[in-house]
């Protein structure tokens, strides 16, 4: 399975198996996967009848089109990775996605950046899911040890009736560089959306992450969750927004902010409701480890750094 | 085995424990009795040594050794351990995670320690410890905990209180179980039914223990006065010299 991009692609392949990417995927007659160093394509293999996926390199990007077709019920996930082993450089991609009527698709994103030293990768995603679909989407960052990453993720989804969305951002390993997630979703009837961000912010990390769940459709449920440490001198501010507008939506912001060192965070939580039937509720807290939750592992012979990295671990889980 | 001598703890001003004695034998399962707002839980924490209960007079003397200037992790590393009376969530840790840590049985036996606190593992070691767990599901799985530490003494920090009547026998089999195999109980309560299976009890009043003696002694004593005394903070002198 030679490529034109074959020793590239091996080496990217090495990076997104250490990082828990599923090794299995090249031996696998049935595996779908794509895989992206900068703007080019190094390897791309769909199985999956009902799925077309259309790429287009560009100048200065690349363009996505991404279409699982109606009725069609993926049960292994899709495997995306996007990476840059240079250490400076631009990835710019333009997702299209959409999801049709009545499927059931996964897909798992990698991005590796291990060398960066001045990298930016930008994604501009535009996402649509069709009615009774389901969509989960699981994105796993590694941002190498030097900090020079910048990452700007920005999705503009609409989810038809009945549909499903489950999205998972984490960037634990490595250091985040600087980080700016803006999603903005609109719900019709009965949809329901879950965001989830986990960021462990380290050195001179900055990170931003702006959830916006519009719920405009009756019975439509919206979750913006986000767990956020900052250690070092790492900056994050988390900006959650629910607008209900139709009877019984129900929406909830869930920020959550662990602060060591010199860190900062910031959280803002934006509740709006216009309609007399719908509710949103928020939390938001920031601050240090909870001193009883140490003491409370303390007490089981672990010794206090250790008991800090399991609380911590626990809640990047 | 556990000896407390002329124990004193200001906080904020404010004198908690009060020149508190006790001496508790090998084996014992002790309980310490009071109303509200007397000292019980800022005892156990003093005990167990939290920094900011550091104690400004008195000694701690267990297994023979003055523990009173042991910090936390020294006094884990004799033997000892503590259950809060609210205990805390861990987002993102499994009930499996939580039992293993310091654990001294193998997976099996930890299993087994869920089963003796009356919660089915297969239904609880997948499940993370937040807050869908009800305050007596938390409850039972910290005195899980406890029993897969296998400790020399363990201070329980009202094990039994939120926990349904029916489930109540269940977890005094446990705290039971955990005396047999040799750990010392401090039981901090205010359940009068504890009187079945504890060795002596001590009530509390005002940070001093008033009274040591047989369970029903106390119990009785505590029915009678105490809870009609109602002065938390403020010793009855003459209920002090009563027989009863």
């Amino acid at each position: 399975m030679k490529t034109k991009y074959f020793k590239e692609f091996q080496n990217l392949f090495k990076f997104y198996k250490n990082l828990g990417g599923n090794k299995k995927i090249l031996k696998s007659q049935n595996s779908s996967y794509l895989f992206v160093d900068r703007n080019k394509v190094l390897n791309k293999n769909i199985v999956e009848k009902g799925v077309e996926v259309k790429t287009k390199e560009k100048k200065d990007g690349l363009d996505i089109d991404l279409r699982v077709k109606k009725g069609c019920e993926i049960s292994k996930p899709l495997h995306l990775c996007f990476g840059m082993l240079h250490k400076r450089g631009l990835q710019k991609i333009n997702m299209n996605l959409i999801i049709e009527d009545n499927v059931k698709v996964k897909i798992l994103a990698h991005c590796i950046f291990p060398n960066a030293e001045k990298i930016i990768h930008r994604m501009q995603a535009k996402l649509f899911i069709g009615k009774n679909s389901e969509f989960e989407y699981n994105e796993v960052h590694y941002h190498g040890e030097y900090g020079g990453t910048e990452v700007i993720p920005h999705l503009e989804g609409r989810m038809d009736e009945n549909s499903r969305m489950k999205s998972e951002f984490s960037l634990i390993e490595g250091v985040v560089g600087r980080l700016d997630i803006d999603y903005c979703l609109d719900l019709k009837d009965n949809a329901t959306c879950e965001l989830l961000a986990k960021v462990y912010g380290k050195s001179k990390d900055e990170i931003r992450i702006k959830d916006t769940i519009h719920l405009n459709g009756a019975y439509s449920k919206g979750l913006a969750k986000s767990r956020v440490i900052v250690k070092d001198e790492a900056v994050s501010e988390v900006i959650g927004e629910i607008i209900a507008n139709f009877p019984y939506a129900r929406g909830h912001v869930d920020c959550k902010e662990i602060v060591q060192d010199r860190g900062k965070a910031k959280a803002y939580p934006f509740v709006s409701v216009t309609n007399s039937k719908a509710k949103v509720t928020h939390e938001a807290a920031i601050g240090s480890i909870d001193k009883k939750q140490v003491q409370a592992l303390m007490v089981k012979g672990l010794s206090e750094n250790e008991a800090v990295d399991i609380i911590i671990r626990g809640l990047l889980r | 085995m556990l000896e407390i001598k002329n124990l004193k703890l200001v906080l904020n001003s404010k004198t908690i424990i009060d020149d508190l004695n006790l001496k508790i034998e090998e084996a014992e399962i002790h309980t310490i009795l009071g109303v509200n707002g007397t000292g019980k839980s800022t005892l156990a924490y003093v005990l167990m040594g939290l920094p900011e209960h550091k104690p400004q007079q008195g000694k701690i003397i267990f297994k023979g050794k003055d523990i009173t200037n042991f910090s936390l992790s020294e006094r884990v590393k004799t033997g000892m351990t503590l259950t809060w009376q609210e205990p805390a969530g861990f987002e993102g840790l499994t009930v499996e995670n939580y039992l293993e840590l310091g654990a001294k049985r193998n997976n099996a036996d930890i299993k087994d320690c869920l089963n003796r606190v009356g919660l089915e593992p297969k239904e609880y070691l997948e499940r993370e410890i937040n807050e869908n767990l009800s305050g007596g599901e938390r409850k039972r799985i910290e005195l899980a905990s406890v029993l897969a530490l296998k400790p020399d003494l363990a201070i329980l920090d009202e094990p039994d209180s939120g926990i349904d009547l029916l489930a109540l026998p269940t977890i005094y089999e446990a705290i039971k179980f955990l005396n047999e195999e040799g750990c010392l109980i401090v039981w901090i309560t205010h359940n009068p039914d504890t009187g079945s299976i504890a060795t002596r009890t001590s009530l509390i009043c005002a940070g001093r223990i008033i009274k040591t003696g047989k369970p029903m002694e106390m119990l009785n004593f505590f029915k009678i006065h105490c809870k009609e005394c109602g002065h938390i903070n403020i010793i009855d002198e003459k209920l002090l010299k009563s027989e009863n």
